[in-house]
């Protein structure tokens, strides 16, 4: 069992299934649906478009990714909308732990920060000794923060105290380091599933519980996010600890994502409001959100030309 | 920083426009296919503005005596010589032709209502959509529905519905009623009449033959007389209980078949063991929806004692995230009190809570200066002998009760005289079916609230009303 200073003594135990209240999902899936309804329109949209940009972990997770690709990724997180400064810069750059040393030389000096996927990303099928060499490789070569997977197998198994104590060897092992949680809710497959996931990794000290990895069919979705953030809203009552909240994947176009930004500010409020707390793990959103800052501006869409692609 | 700054601020103002069609200044009385005048007219209102929107044609003994007998005409000389198949094809007819002008009658209902445009574009008019659909199939098929019988239509059927649903209550009475090859008159509310003349334009479009229904605006008085004319078969009323029990003496003896829905004082019962976020979500659309004027609505919540503290905080906090205002606003999440006597029928019931001992809370925050509103409301520490537990208030106004134990619920719920609707909320199976049989009440909901359809029958027990509408059994109400 590693030291866990990071979390009070009474957080210590491991939560069980009884502790997390049940979900209904036929009931999550109409209010997911209903926030869809709501609509967001002038002034609130601009600001709402300019917070989602802020709010990127601009992300390049192959195995084909080098030093070129990175470096250049990480020029668009600086600057998303050359030539006007009050969109932007993305939240952060997510990447390999190969390309952590790339990605934070070329983010260096701004506020970007660099994350990292960590053990034994996608699938965390490893032991739990190299996945946290893989942690502290991550960290040593510069990440700001860890995107760990949880053990979906052993979670299945019902194992559950493993999870909890994988989590906080990382969240140990991250040092400094925030720790994003994925529980690729895909594969938990119930929204029971996902709530104990959730209880258990703030518990275990997680900074962010995040949805996905993006290499499964089923990734984020707005009731899935819906099931996590109740769970943050009631992990902060009850401690006093805020939590952040990372949907990825899928999540590829600007109505979309203000969708899930309105969620985030009927269920938790507007503290969480904030690239401290909420995230969009995304590839192609960025340009799409840019495109629709430019309509807002001129009235008129314009050709994907005018955005770059790096 | 803007006041609709995304974070900060409130969402900026999206009302549905109401410049792509128009409410005319004046609708006579639809008798045998035509506008005839009426000898005085009433105004209707906007309930969020108290603007004048429309006038409308008062029917007194002259016009509903010649509606009548235009119906019975188009009954004798055309409805009941059409085939089902024929009565079908105008049944369809009108439900494309309504999901057409579906946002014209979206936004008329909710001027005319105060209901939110999110609730008359998704639900109200869709539904009235599909109550016309629904009935359409059924028109050809009569004799597969009573296997055995030779179903035959009564005749001319007279009907009066009320302000809370007004197209939504017209398309529930009209449909079901054609499809069975009877003629109709219909008399909508007195503060909700333009959906139901709207729909007789849309009934003219559709070709519908002239006195197959037959649209009297008015109030009470015109109702009377239309329940009480002699040449009814059947009377289909939707509205007050006492209202309601006025009608059924009226109709003692007279040979009239008559379905009543009336009014009701729903229990939702929300145990330990449910999925207590949705439960609470369905909590809030079982009682806010549509301002609460729903004879439906899930207005008493017995809660199990154990999670009392917890519901209540997720039920307050929720609320403070409902938008009250603008029913035009497409993020309106509760639109306008139907009118000034309805909102004060509401003021008084809630006093009376107050001087009863009862705990009030609403959220924080203004409404609107102009117009009719009234602000969520709860109510904690309520007991069976409140006024505010016993009698329907028909507002945004929830009582909250606690229990112990699954029997003690079951015995608090039903012991009321209403027995419409009913909810349960967990998520253990065997438990429901004990709850929902046990409940004294035509429908009863099981982890979810409010949800219409119109292949499933709806009614009452009790003093909630008599007859089913919707489904197999809503036919049978309209044949003998």
């Amino acid at each position: 069992m590693p030291q866990l200073s990071h979390v009070k003594v009474d957080l210590l135990s491991c939560p069980t299934r009884r502790d997390s209240p049940l979900i209904d999902q036929v009931g999550v899936e109409e209010r997911a649906a209903r926030f869809c309804t709501r609509s967001i329109k002038k002034e609130t949209k601009m600001s709402a478009l300019k917070l989602a940009v802020s709010m990127l972990d601009v992300t390049t997770l192959e195995g084909a990714d080098t030093v070129g690709k990175v470096s250049q990724m990480c020029q668009k997180a600086l600057n998303p909308l050359p030539g006007d400064p009050s969109v932007g810069p993305a939240a952060a750059v997510c990447v390999y732990p190969r390309m952590v040393k790339t990605a934070a030389r070329s983010v260096a000096g701004s506020v970007v920060k660099v994350a990292a996927v960590a053990t034994q990303f996608p699938s965390g099928q490893m032991r739990l000794k190299e996945r946290l060499a893989e942690v502290r490789y991550a960290v040593g070569e510069g990440a700001d923060e860890i995107d760990m997977v949880i053990s979906r197998g052993q979670f299945l198994q019902g194992e559950y105290r493993a999870i909890y104590d994988e989590i906080a060897s990382c969240k140990e092992a991250c040092g400094k380091a925030h720790l994003k949680v994925i529980l690729e809710t895909g594969e938990l497959t119930t929204y029971d599933n996902v709530r104990f996931a959730s209880d258990i990794a703030m518990a275990a000290g997680a900074d962010f519980i995040k949805t996905s990895t993006g290499k499964v069919p089923i990734a984020a979705t707005l009731p899935v996010t819906l099931v996590m953030l109740p769970a943050i809203e009631d992990f902060y009552e009850a401690t006093g600890r805020m939590v952040g909240m990372k949907p990825a994947g899928g999540i590829s176009n600007a109505k979309l994502a203000l969708q899930y930004l309105v969620m985030v500010k009927e269920v938790l409020g507007p503290k969480w409001l904030t690239n401290e707390w909420f995230r969009f793990g995304a590839s192609s959103l960025t340009n799409d959100l840019l495109m629709q800052i430019r309509k807002q501006e001129t009235g008129r869409y314009q050709s994907g030309d005018y955005f770059t692609k790096d | 920083m803007s006041a609709h700054d995304f974070i900060t601020g409130s969402y900026a103002p999206a009302p549905e426009g109401a410049d792509h069609f128009s409410i005319k200044d004046r609708y006579d009385l639809f008798i045998g296919g035509k506008w005839v005048k009426a000898s005085s007219y009433f105004q209707t209102t906007n309930p969020a503005t108290n603007e004048v929107i429309s006038e409308v044609g008062l029917a007194g003994k002259k016009e509903v005596n010649q509606a009548i007998k235009a119906a019975r005409k188009a009954y004798d000389e055309v409805w009941s010589k059409l085939s089902g198949a024929e009565r079908g094809k105008y049944l369809f007819r009108i439900a494309r032709l309504l999901q057409e002008r579906a946002r014209e009658f979206a936004v008329t209902e909710t001027m005319d209502g105060g209901k939110p445009i999110r609730e008359s574009r998704d639900i109200d008019v869709p539904l009235a959509a599909a109550h016309f659909f629904y009935h359409a199939g059924w028109a050809d098929k009569l004799e597969y529905a009573f296997p055995g019988k030779t179903p035959q239509p009564l005749g001319v059927v007279g009907q009066v519905i009320p302000w809370n649903f007004p197209l939504l209550m017209a398309a529930w009475k009209i449909a079901p009623a054609l499809a069975c090859g009877n003629t109709v008159v219909l008399k909508p509310a007195e503060t909700t009449p333009l959906t139901a003349l709207k729909l007789a334009e849309l009934f003219q479009d559709a070709g519908l033959p002239a006195g197959v229904v037959n649209i009297v605006t008015g109030a009470g008085e015109t109702g009377e007389l239309l329940v009480n004319h002699p040449d009814v078969d059947k009377v289909a009323f939707t509205g007050s209980t006492g209202v309601g029990k006025a009608i059924q003496r009226s109709l003692a003896g007279s040979g009239k078949r008559f379905t009543l829905e009336l009014g009701g004082k729903a229990a939702n019962i929300i145990f330990e063991d449910a999925a207590i976020n949705e439960a609470v979500e369905g909590i809030i659309n079982g009682i806010f929806f549509n301002q609460g004027h729903v004879c439906c609505a899930g207005s008493r919540l017995f809660v199990q004692e154990s999670i009392a503290t917890p519901v209540i905080r997720k039920l307050q906090k929720r609320i403070g995230t409902l938008k009250v205002g603008d029913p035009l606003d497409k993020n309106t999440d509760i639109g306008a009190i139907n009118s000034r006597e309805q909102l004060s029928r509401i003021k008084a019931l809630v006093a009376a809570g107050k001087e009863e001992g009862a705990e009030i809370w609403q959220p924080d925050g203004g409404l609107p200066r102009k117009g009719n509103w009234f602000k969520p409301t709860l109510f904690t520490g309520c007991a069976q002998s409140h006024r505010i537990v016993q009698e329907e208030i028909f507002g945004p106004v929830l009582a909250i009760q606690t229990f112990r134990t699954p029997q003690e619920a079951l015995d608090k719920a039903n012991n009321t005289p209403y027995g419409l609707s009913g909810g349960v909320w967990t998520d253990k199976g065997s438990k429901i079916f004990k709850m929902t049989t046990g409940l004294k009440a035509g429908v009863v909901w099981a982890n979810t609230f409010n949800k219409f359809d119109p292949t499933s029958p709806f009614g009452g027990y009790k003093e909630s009303g008599i007859g089913r509408e919707g489904g197999l059994h809503g036919l049978a109400a309209y044949l003998a």
